[in-house]
């Protein structure tokens, strides 16, 4: 093969990489990332009905419930305006997070099951007491303006 | 061209931070806004006996400023409330989840803004409130109305800027 | 009074650091010696300026001294005393102090060693670090000052993060600041060369050591930050692509693709310009780095400022400091010639293969880092990029590099052969194959991609014993004596290709292998998992100095027998009452088996959990491994000598000499 052959192999075989690279990015881009929907566009049926996305707000409380053998949790999260009740399998997924608590924020990951409850394969709550978790925050945000109420600020 | 491509990447995204920082994660609105303040009864921090109600406030604009000892901004905005007070500004407080019930020997050593303080030991109070922190201090209007949630301490700008324009149009 | 005495030395210092940055790069420019002499006594002052004010700082810790805010804020009476002193930087203004104590150090480290540097080159080098110490210096008299004072005086502390209480964060941010602001040497470097329009093969050298030993610091700060996480967030994994851990991973990989591009510039005149645009990049991501962490725009488990106006200081500052470098080599790049010609097929085209794969993994993790914020920003809604995206496009980004790893050091510079690199390579090829195959039924069943990692880290192991057999061949007499008399930068290259070589197995098996169970427990239950029976023996409160806490007894068997008694913790903290998880574990070098508490269900009953992690502790022992490579790499003898031969070779004539292949 000629040099200039040798080059124009080179350079194709690098466009031919990055290419490969490219796709391979964009295509596991397109599949792993994770949208945030507050419960009131869960509510209103935003949410994908067969792909995993991520919901938060506040944990409802008193609405923290365990099965029989404690592994299983049951709690509402709420934006103030709509609820959504989660269910958690600790013994497939692990403990709920140190700072999960009734009253305070809570970003849950996970798909809709068939019975209207949200099916949680990740909690997160925010490691630090006095801040929510800022998709928490922002599901309150929503809420707030679907109600539109008359905010003086 | 190809020269200048590292600067035009950098320069576009150096603006989408530009962007983002102007989303601040910690403005929560609260969803109480133009709602009724939340009812509770509680006793009242340093005198036996007295229990303080929003309901009493009636006929009156108030502030409502969420606090508790072991916080260290609200020292922050100690002087601040201080001052305020003084001028005749009704500051009422929550002693939020005290657990060491060092309110009232606070309040002693440095002097007590506050009309009185409620004490909401278990911090029932403050969720009914949507309290994610301290300090947080709420414009409760004459209908007690919630107009106004101050998440922080209370500095000459949030004074100036947000509570004095609206304490001035609510005492009309 | 301590407290003010440490706001007029940062004052100082400030003084101090633009005196640094102005004269010295005016005198290069002039050529006026005197101005260029400023550079070294200024340097120094400031160095002296910020230690005694970090000395304050860390005083008012110690002391217990609630009156400034700072201390108030992250500390506590009761906290341990080593804790007090960590808590100096534990804060975002103590943090951002210890970047600027660290940045002077590495000033102060040029001016001792850069004496056998031309006048203007040092000069020129402290100056702009001199410039962005200033900009540190003003960051933190403006909007960061540590030293607050509070009135009233608090009667005591809110306590440090619970989770930042961990032996690992003693050492953990400091060696991570070493490692970020070590790159600013390279970084000024680049810079001096683009204000001198002088790009010799004498550059590439100064500049080498300092990137090689800023890389193992981050090296250490990373492994370190990976250990913290696997023994103190509770949750057995080493590493989540969290975007703080990715704004130390992805200065990581520019500093690695830079020192590559290094050698080439170094050993053989090319890729000049991509030399200095990585210095310039490596650095840039450091800032980023800081900038993402330190401003709140990404929140996640350790980013706790939260601060949108010294976000817009910090841009401000990355604006100037990034744009106009980048102003600067837009300029300047036409006036590089690339130096020595090279084939389709040699080590210079292996190592720019790896320069490019890196980048990629670089981008596709950046990407995946700031995308949530860039959709954010154009108001299309809040979404995130977790693990699963990172490990599906960055792992395989970048197995090629693992390849090109074994390739590349036996490969010629200018011009190689592919048949005689494949004849030379077929029995690695072979090994490495059959390895890949067969080693994981011996672990525990066949997984593709554990064997995908077998076979690459066994590639690599194998080439590194090739690279060392090749160079032996020729060797007369004993070989052992010929093995030590091998350069260090031989040495340490190996060493580091073998780490990388750990590094990539251990993740491979512990990824394929590991096991969890999380079950209920009742005192005298037992769980079993991998061959280990866990007895749950009960609970008790204790104390420690400043949390109580729950605290767990698991007796392990294995085959029968009384193994080890794990001890698992539930802490409150008493100063924020802030829960938090303490995992108990059982160290080994083939496995390590892991325990945590979850909640409390009733008296004495608990959720638990337990994982068996197998050769887990090869990550954090291979991260040894990639830093004694880097710390020989680093102090090779061609080094030493150019320090010790002062003012002998500051001619660029001179240095611009290209040396052999061999050296």
């Amino acid at each position: 093969m000629k040099s200039r052959n040798k080059k124009l192999l080179a350079i194709g075989l690098s466009v031919v990489g990055l290419a490969i690279a490219a796709s391979l990015v964009l295509n596991a881009f397109k599949k792993n990332l994770v949208f945030f929907f507050s419960p009131t566009q869960v509510a209103a049926g935003e949410a994908p009905k067969d792909r995993a996305f991520r919901i938060g707000g506040l944990v409802e409380s008193g609405s923290l419930k365990r099965s029989e053998d404690g592994m299983l949790a049951s709690f509402v999260v709420t934006d103030t305006a709509k609820s959504i009740t989660v269910q958690y399998s600790i013994r497939e997924y692990g403990p709920l997070p140190d700072l999960f608590k009734e009253g305070k924020g809570v970003v849950a990951e996970g798909k809709m099951g068939d019975g209207g409850a949200f099916l949680a394969t990740q909690v997160l709550a925010k490691h630090d007491e006095n801040y929510m978790p800022p998709e928490a925050a922002h599901a309150l945000e929503q809420a707030q303006k679907a109600q539109q109420t008359v905010v003086t600020q | 061209m190809k020269r200048w491509l590292p600067l035009i990447i950098f320069v576009a995204l150096a603006g989408f931070f530009y962007v983002g920082l102007h989303l601040n994660p910690r403005e929560v609105p609260s969803p109480f806004i133009g709602k009724p303040a939340p009812a509770f009864t509680l006793p009242v921090v340093g005198q036996a006996g007295v229990t303080f109600a929003p309901e009493q406030n009636k006929g009156k604009v108030w502030l409502f400023n969420v606090w508790a000892p072991w916080c260290v901004a609200c020292r922050q905005e100690h002087d601040a409330l201080m001052q305020l007070s003084q001028a005749g500004v009704p500051i009422y407080g929550l002693n939020w989840k005290d657990k060491d019930r060092e309110a009232a020997a606070l309040l002693a050593r440095e002097g007590s803004p506050y009309v009185v303080t409620a004490d909401d030991l278990d911090g029932r109070v403050g969720i009914d409130y949507g309290v994610t922190g301290t300090p947080e201090t709420f414009v409760i209007d004459k209908q007690g109305i919630i107009r106004m949630k101050h998440i922080g301490p209370i500095d000459a700008d949030a004074w100036q800027n947000k509570f004095l324009p609206l304490l001035k149009e609510l005492n009309k | 009074m301590i407290p003010e005495l440490g706001q007029l030395a940062l004052i100082l210092a400030l003084l101090l650091a633009l005196a640094q940055g102005i004269l010295p790069i005016l005198g290069a420019h002039r050529g006026n010696a005197t101005l260029m002499a400023v550079a070294r006594p200024a340097a120094q002052g400031q160095f002296v300026f910020v230690a005694i004010a970090f000395g304050c700082l860390a005083y008012a810790f110690l002391t217990n001294d609630f009156s400034v805010e700072n201390v108030a804020r992250n500390s506590f009476s009761q906290l341990p005393k080593i804790y007090r002193f960590t808590a100096t930087w534990g804060s975002h203004e103590g943090s951002i102090l210890l970047w600027t104590l660290v940045l002077a150090f590495w000033t102060m480290a040029v001016t001792v060693f850069s004496h056998h540097l031309p006048d203007d080159m040092s000069a020129r080098v402290i100056g702009v670090m001199g410039l962005v110490s200033s900009g540190f210096l003003a960051f933190i008299l403006l909007t960061s000052d540590p030293f607050t004072r509070l009135n009233p005086i608090p009667a005591d502390g809110n306590d440090m993060n619970p989770l930042l209480q961990d032996p690992g964060m003693v050492f953990h941010p400091p060696m991570l600041y070493m490692g970020y602001v070590g790159f600013s040497v390279a970084f000024a470097f680049a810079i001096a060369a683009l204000l001198s329009g002088r790009f010799d093969a004498a550059w590439a050298r100064w500049s080498r050591p300092w990137t090689t030993v800023a890389w193992v610091f981050l090296t250490i700060g990373i492994t370190a930050g990976s250990w913290w996480a696997y023994n103190e967030l509770g949750w057995g994994g080493w590493w989540f692509w969290d975007p703080t851990e990715n704004a130390s991973f992805i200065p990581w990989l520019a500093g690695t693709a830079l020192i590559h591009s290094l050698a080439v510039t170094e050993k053989r005149g090319a890729f000049k310009g991509w030399t200095v645009l990585l210095a310039i990049i490596a650095f840039s991501m450091s800032l980023l780095g800081t900038f993402l962490v330190r401003s709140g725009v990404l929140s996640s488990v350790h980013a706790f400022a939260t601060d949108p106006t010294r976000g817009i200081f910090i841009l401000g500052f990355l604006g100037v400091v990034i744009g106009g470098s980048l102003v600067l080599y837009a300029i300047r790049v036409p006036k590089m010639e690339s130096g020595g010609s090279f084939t389709w097929f040699s080590r210079e085209s292996l190592l720019l293969a790896n320069n490019v794969v890196l980048v990629a993994a670089l981008g596709s993790v950046l990407l995946g880092t700031l995308y949530p914020l860039f959709m954010d920003a154009m108001g299309m809604g809040k979404i995130s990029v977790g693990p699963p995206y990172f490990n599906s496009v960055f792992v395989p980004l970048i197995a090629p590099a693992m390849f090109l790893a074994g390739v590349g050091p036996l490969a010629r510079w200018k011009q190689a052969s592919l048949p005689e690199m494949a004849k030379r390579l077929r029995i690695a090829m072979a090994v490495s194959v059959a390895s890949a195959l067969l080693l994981p039924l011996t672990v525990g069943g066949f997984n593709w991609m554990a064997s995908v990692g077998i076979g690459l880290a066994m590639w690599i192991v194998f080439t590194v014993l090739i690279g060392f057999a090749e160079r032996l061949k020729h060797e007369q007499g004993s070989k052992l004596a010929a093995l030590m008399r091998l350069p260090r930068g031989f040495w340490g290259m190996q060493l580091g290709h073998f780490g990388l070589a750990w590094v990539v197995a251990g993740i491979a098996l512990v990824s394929a292998y590991e096991t969890e169970r999380n079950v209920k427990m009742n005192v005298g239950d037992t769980v079993h998992l991998s061959g280990y029976a866990f007895t749950f023996m009960g609970v008790e409160m204790r104390d420690g100095p400043n949390y109580r806490a729950a605290r767990g007894t698991l007796e392990v068997s294995t085959g029968g027998k009384p193994a080890f008694v794990l001890h698992p913790e539930k802490r409150i903290y008493n100063a924020s009452g802030m829960p938090m998880t303490e995992a108990a574990i059982n160290y080994g070098f083939t496995r390590d088996v892991y325990a945590a508490l979850g909640e409390e269900l009733g008296p004495n009953e608990w959720t638990v959990r337990v994982f068996f992690k197998p050769f887990v502790g090869w990550l954090w022992l291979a991260g040894a491994m990639l830093t004694l490579g880097g710390i020989l790499a680093a102090f090779d003898r061609r080094y030493l000598i150019a320090l010790r031969k002062t003012g002998a070779d500051t001619s660029p004539a001179k240095g611009a000499a290209v040396q052999g292949a061999k050296a």
